[in-house]
């Protein structure tokens, strides 16, 4: 899989983020108005959670997070922002349900891992394929469990769009 | 047999007997898309290439968030849908007809129907045994255009309200206290559903209140079981061929159980920012409040009205307090018309405003300002829900919300009833 020339495993900055970042803080409500104009909205991605995030996050940054990422609501916004973001992906300890599958839809990995010992601009690197992050600053390796099989047949399509452009079905 | 009512729903859709932990891939009886998600639900569909929905009949677009459009850009998102269903021969629910669920409910839900809709809310269609799920604009869109969906088959979470309810506590008040229990991820990927003498004993408006916010718990569905209420319900709406009746098997299996007793739950509050963060009225009473909400699909329906109009009749809104009241569907605000409820709630002192979402999720009126507290009768606060990350979102009932409003700080409505 491909982010931007980028290819995993590669080594980007984590940024972290505590627990229950709902998708109010993701992508707040009061910009309803940017929905169809993504590119600014993006301009506020995780707005509510950390200010600084959307105008600093570079191409491939990881998002971490505690547990219940992306809970609320099931605005696809939400993760179709963190993913134009720049993020390569999305690493919590745990998801909620919808934010879950809207990010394997949209293209952006979402990996359930302990997230405990990683600090804010630590220095990660992902292998999807093997579960595998490794903690370069801190010199430690974590495993995690692999997407499931149905949804890793979406997410190496480039997420769900491009899956039934491809079969022009639900296979899985 | 051995099944809950998720496993039962599911297998008679697929004609096979399916149990927790299986995917499969389902048809679906309605999917739905509203303004906030619609746009993009649209698009997703352009861009894989499908030109129509499988089933125009049983595609749906609801115009229920901003209500009426306060700008342009709005309007014109609007209209991009308004003019797909249209083109398409899908069904429309123009703005002002109510906030999605509300029309599912009155309109189309039925039991053993599976929906989805753009809206985590569609959990609402629960209380009708139908396996209602929220989606991202994508898995909607795919489930319009092909007129299916894969689903992982979840386990279920029993809880269980036998005794009544005391006076002055409401499903609202037990459903908060659920969730407290639950935790706001306590149910993440399973299905709840609710049982006991106190849920046989709701009417279908509480049952709605409680469905709707099994999603807070995390959950992917909150089921409760067709009975002669749900045949009334039916009925009364002209829908009753529509019924069936489904409930668990005695012997299904539960990951857990839950037992409540409904005349000990009390007045309940979930503080600023989860839902999870509960207190009793009691606990809360004195915290002051600036701006009252009275609406949302879980508790802006006619029934909820009627009780805030209650407590309110000749009373005054307190002057340090503002509130709002939106009905959840063009039938609630008629109904309230009729029976006098909306001048009993105007003469108090109230802003009546148009079906609708209204103030629920920050994009409308009624934004409060910095350090202001709101208290609503909606399912969620999360930090900046009602469009202010300064200001703090307060969950209650209806009746709660009713004597926050003449008291200008939470208060207790058994000691007005
Ligand atoms: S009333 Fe609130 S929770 Fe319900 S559908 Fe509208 S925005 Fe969502």
């Amino acid at each position: 899989m491909n982010m931007e020339g980028k290819t995993w495993p590669f080594i980007s900055t984590a940024w972290k983020f505590g627990d229950s970042i709902s998708t109010d803080h993701i992508s707040p409500g009061r910009y309803f108005h940017l929905r169809t104009n993504l590119p600014e909205l993006t301009k506020h991605t995780l707005e509510d959670a950390r200010e600084e995030y959307a105008s600093n996050v570079k191409s491939g940054d990881f998002v971490v997070a505690g547990r219940n990422f992306g809970m609320g609501s099931s605005r696809e916004h939400a993760a179709i922002m963190i993913k134009m973001s720049g993020a390569g992906a999305v690493v919590a300890k745990s998801f909620a349900r919808i934010f879950y599958r809207n990010a394997i839809n949209v293209g952006l990995p979402a990996i359930i891992c302990n997230t405990d010992k990683i600090a804010d601009k630590d220095q990660l690197s992902i292998d999807l394929e093997l579960g595998k992050l490794k903690n370069e600053t801190k010199g430690f390796e974590l495993t995690f469990s692999p997407i499931p099989k149905e949804m890793m047949k979406i997410l190496s399509e480039g997420g769900l769009v491009p899956y039934i452009k491809k079969y022009g079905d639900l296979k899985l | 047999m051995n099944k809950t009512l998720s496993e039962k729903i599911l297998s008679r859709k697929v004609g096979k007997d399916v149990s927790a932990g299986e995917i499969i891939v389902t048809d679906v009886d309605y999917m739905f898309a509203h303004d906030a998600s619609g746009p993009l639900t649209i698009d997703q569909l352009r861009t894989m290439g499908i030109q129509k929905p499988a089933y125009p009949d049983k595609t749906i677009i609801i115009i229920d968030h901003a209500v009426p459009s306060p700008n342009k850009t709005i309007s014109n998102n609007q209209e991009k849908l308004r003019k797909w269903a249209i083109k398409t021969g899908s069904r429309f629910s123009e703005a002002g007809r109510g906030i999605c669920h509300q029309v599912l409910a009155e309109d189309y839900a039925s039991p053993g129907q599976i929906i989805l809709g753009t809206d985590s809310h569609t959990v609402t269609a629960g209380a009708l045994a139908a396996f209602g799920t929220g989606m991202g604009a994508t898995d909607v869109a795919v489930a319009i255009g092909l007129g299916k969906t894969w689903l992982r088959v979840p386990e279920t979470i029993m809880i269980k309200l036998d005794g009544d309810l005391p006076t002055g506590v409401y499903s609202k008040d037990a459903m908060l206290t659920f969730i407290g229990k639950l935790t706001m991820e306590g149910a993440t990927y399973k299905a709840l559903e609710f049982s006991g003498s106190a849920i046989n004993n709701m009417r279908m408006d509480e049952r709605l209140t409680l469905s709707n916010m099994a999603v807070e718990a995390g959950a992917k569905v909150g089921l409760i079981s067709s009975d002669e209420t749900t045949k009334k319900y039916l009925e009364s709406r002209g829908r009753g061929e529509f019924f069936q009746k489904i409930m668990p098997d005695k012997k299904a299996e539960y990951t857990e159980t839950l037992k409540f007793d409904a005349s000990e739950i009390e007045p309940t509050i979930a503080f600023p920012d989860t839902v999870d963060n509960i207190k009793t009225v009691s606990e809360a009473a004195g915290t002051e409040i600036q701006e009252v909400f009275i609406g949302s699909c879980t508790n802006g329906r006619i029934e909820d009205l009627r009780i805030a109009a209650d407590i309110l009749k000749g009373k005054k809104v307190n002057p340090n307090t503002k509130l709002i009241v939106t009905p959840a569907s063009r039938e609630t605000l008629l109904l309230a018309v009729q029976d006098l409820t909306l001048q009993t709630l105007i003469e108090s002192g109230a802003t009546v405003t148009p079906p609708g979402c209204g103030v629920c999720f920050g994009a409308l009126g009624g934004v409060p300002a910095d350090g202001d507290r709101i208290l609503t009768t909606s399912n969620r606060n999360f930090k900046g829900r009602t469009g202010n990350p300064l200001s703090g979102t307060y969950l209650a009932s209806p009746a709660t919300a009713a004597v926050t409003a003449i008291k200008g700080e939470i208060a207790d409505p058994r000691e007005m009833l």
